[in-house]
């Protein structure tokens, strides 16, 4: 076990974002959020990497409290928006991440070539990062979390705004990840790439309403697809 | 080093973006230009009317200081005034002047010519023996105009203006893209993130403050008695301040937009409490905001070495304070940060 999200609320003035959550991710699986816009899976994740903090609750990661300087350089964070200097090049942008984790130039040079090959933009490497379009800041971005090979990934909604087929090949390189024993947690309102998550929590409206593997999820509804399954549950939730 | 790191992404992305390299560099001289041509302008040159005047007296008037018209009688000067032809004339009764009318609408122009009345009274009249008054001055002469006088407190606010706004602006910008909390989510403490900006902006501050105090001396001629060296000295300094206060206000700031509206709060009353203004003229319940401002200290200094030729001693106190304001925006600095990971 990698995560433990133990009784964790958040509170915003009198809004509650988050009530009550209790997860607990393990250690190399890719576990995806599932939630629609405004349920609380960014204010989750952002309490993981330390950007905010519980107000009631605590989370755990390695064991350790949150937040917590000493864990910072074992996650690798990419959030929703493209944190990148736009009139830099790729390349600038990626050595300054580098150095800010302590690499040295040559092991830099080296980790540069391999995430660029990852997301496919290797190609685009010395081009100012104002002429890249939309999706190519997207997988810049994402470059940039998995640069200093940390042991727990937290990407926030990585894939918008890239095609299918670059989707895929995205995809493809978290198993790459998982299989080096990483562990992933991936957030999104996508309801396919939920599928291939090996777990998956569906947050609604700040609660986590279910946790489970897709299959897990489907069978206990008795539906055939993530979507109607996260239905399924949130029509529960309005019952209650 | 990861501080190291911080400033050579500083000084890239400050070389990309030439044209905010221009404003901060080019932009100072540009307007201290302006103020030398506005304030030192020529001289104005009275028109004056002269009425009944010997011809002898024509002649030792006629200079190049003034630009003088005959007139039969008074009236018709006095419509010349009306009109505007004239500033003002003089009615003679012999060789003496007994009368002085002034159009009088502007009262620039009435000093001019009062000025010039005053020289030519002397001219007129040395038989009955007017003492010749030498004039000394302690600080400046005769020629200092009033761009000297106000030269070093406009220098001080420009290095302060521009430099507090890029700062502003560029931490702003790191804020609201989203590199900051990127930066805080790598093991970059929060300090580091300071000092990073401090030193890295602190390079192209330096390359501004020698450029506009080189310019307004050199190629101005600004008023300079003192060490060059401490004008540079107190720039910077001051210039320091306007950078951890630009990036400091930017925390509450939630868009460049509403960082430009800490110009009118901020930055323009600081001129105000600057020495341009005479500060015994401000009302007491007003005044004591001038020790509060930083810019009252660089411009006090600033005076101290260019107008009265001074040094480090009449200094001394006001660089103190000007590194205690750095130092405290410095730590305000990284107590903002906190808002974004509290450890």
């Amino acid at each position: 076990m990698i995560v433990s999200i133990q009784n964790v609320s958040k509170r915003y003035g009198k809004n509650e974002v988050l009530k009550d959550i209790n997860l607990e991710i393990n250690s190399g699986e890719i576990f995806g959020l599932l939630g629609p816009s405004g349920a609380g899976k960014t204010t989750l994740v952002r309490q993981l990497v330390g950007l905010e903090v519980p107000s009631e609750g605590e989370n755990y990661l390695f064991g350790e409290k949150m937040p917590s300087l000493q864990l910072i350089e074992r996650i690798g964070y990419m959030a929703q928006s493209d944190a990148l200097y736009t009139e830099l090049s790729a390349k600038e942008n990626l050595e300054f991440f580098a150095s800010l984790f302590g690499m040295k130039t040559a092991q830099r040079k080296k980790r540069i070539a391999e995430v660029m090959e990852l997301v496919d933009l290797s190609d685009h490497l010395t081009k100012l990062v104002s002429n890249y379009s939309g999706g190519m800041k997207r997988r810049l971005s994402l470059a940039a979390a998995l640069l200093h090979e940390p042991e727990l990934l937290i990407l926030d909604e990585p894939t918008v705004g890239i095609d299918p087929v670059l989707r895929q090949s995205i995809w493809s390189g978290f198993y790459d990840l998982k299989a080096k024993g990483k562990t992933l947690i991936v957030t999104t309102h996508v309801m396919d790439e939920a599928e291939k998550c090996d777990r998956l929590g569906l947050i609604r409206e700040g609660r986590l309403i279910a946790v489970g593997t897709p299959e897990e999820l489907k069978t206990q509804t008795g539906s055939s697809t993530v979507e109607e399954a996260f239905l399924a549950y949130g029509g529960v939730q309005y019952a209650n | 080093m990861r501080i190291r790191a911080l400033v050579i992404r500083i000084i890239r992305q400050f070389l990309r973006d030439k044209r905010t390299l221009a404003m901060m560099l080019v932009a100072p001289l540009l307007i201290m230009t302006l103020l030398h041509l506005v304030f030192n302008g020529e001289s104005y040159i009275p028109k004056v009317g002269l009425v009944n005047a010997p011809a002898a007296v024509m002649e030792k008037l006629d200079s190049d200081d003034t630009k003088l018209t005959e007139y039969d009688s008074e009236k018709a000067a006095e419509a010349g005034a009306l009109e505007q032809e004239i500033d003002g004339y003089l009615v003679f009764d012999g060789p003496i002047p007994k009368q002085i009318v002034l159009e009088g609408s502007d009262p620039s122009v009435n000093g001019a010519l009062m000025k010039w009345i005053q020289q030519a009274k002397k001219q007129l009249s040395p038989s009955q023996g007017q003492m010749e008054l030498t004039i000394d001055y302690i600080h400046g002469s005769e020629d200092m105009g009033q761009f000297d006088f106000f030269g070093p407190v406009l220098l001080g606010f420009f290095a302060f203006f521009f430099v507090f706004i890029i700062s502003g602006i560029s931490f702003l910008r790191e804020r609201t893209s989203g590199t900051l909390e990127k930066l805080l989510s790598s093991p970059l403490r929060k300090w580091e993130i300071v000092v990073g900006y401090v030193l890295g902006f602190g390079i192209f501050t330096m390359l501004q403050a020698t450029l506009i105090a080189w310019y307004s001396i050199y190629v101005l001629g600004m008023l300079m008695e003192g060490s060059f060296i401490y004008v540079l000295l107190i720039t910077l300094l001051l210039s320091m301040t306007a950078l951890t206060l630009g990036t400091l206000l930017s925390a509450f700031a939630n868009n460049e937009f509403q960082m430009i509206q800490f110009i009118p709060v901020i930055i323009v009353p600081q001129f105000f409490f600057s020495g341009l203004i005479n500060l015994d003229t401000i009302s007491d319940w007003l005044s004591w905001l001038g020790p509060i401002t930083p810019l009252y200290y660089a411009a006090d200094a600033l005076r101290d070495i260019m107008v009265r030729g001074q040094g480090w001693d009449a200094i001394y106190g006001n660089m103190m304070m000007l590194a205690g304001f750095s130092a405290l925006f410095i730590f305000l600095n990284i107590l903002a940060l906190r808002k974004h990971r509290s450890v």
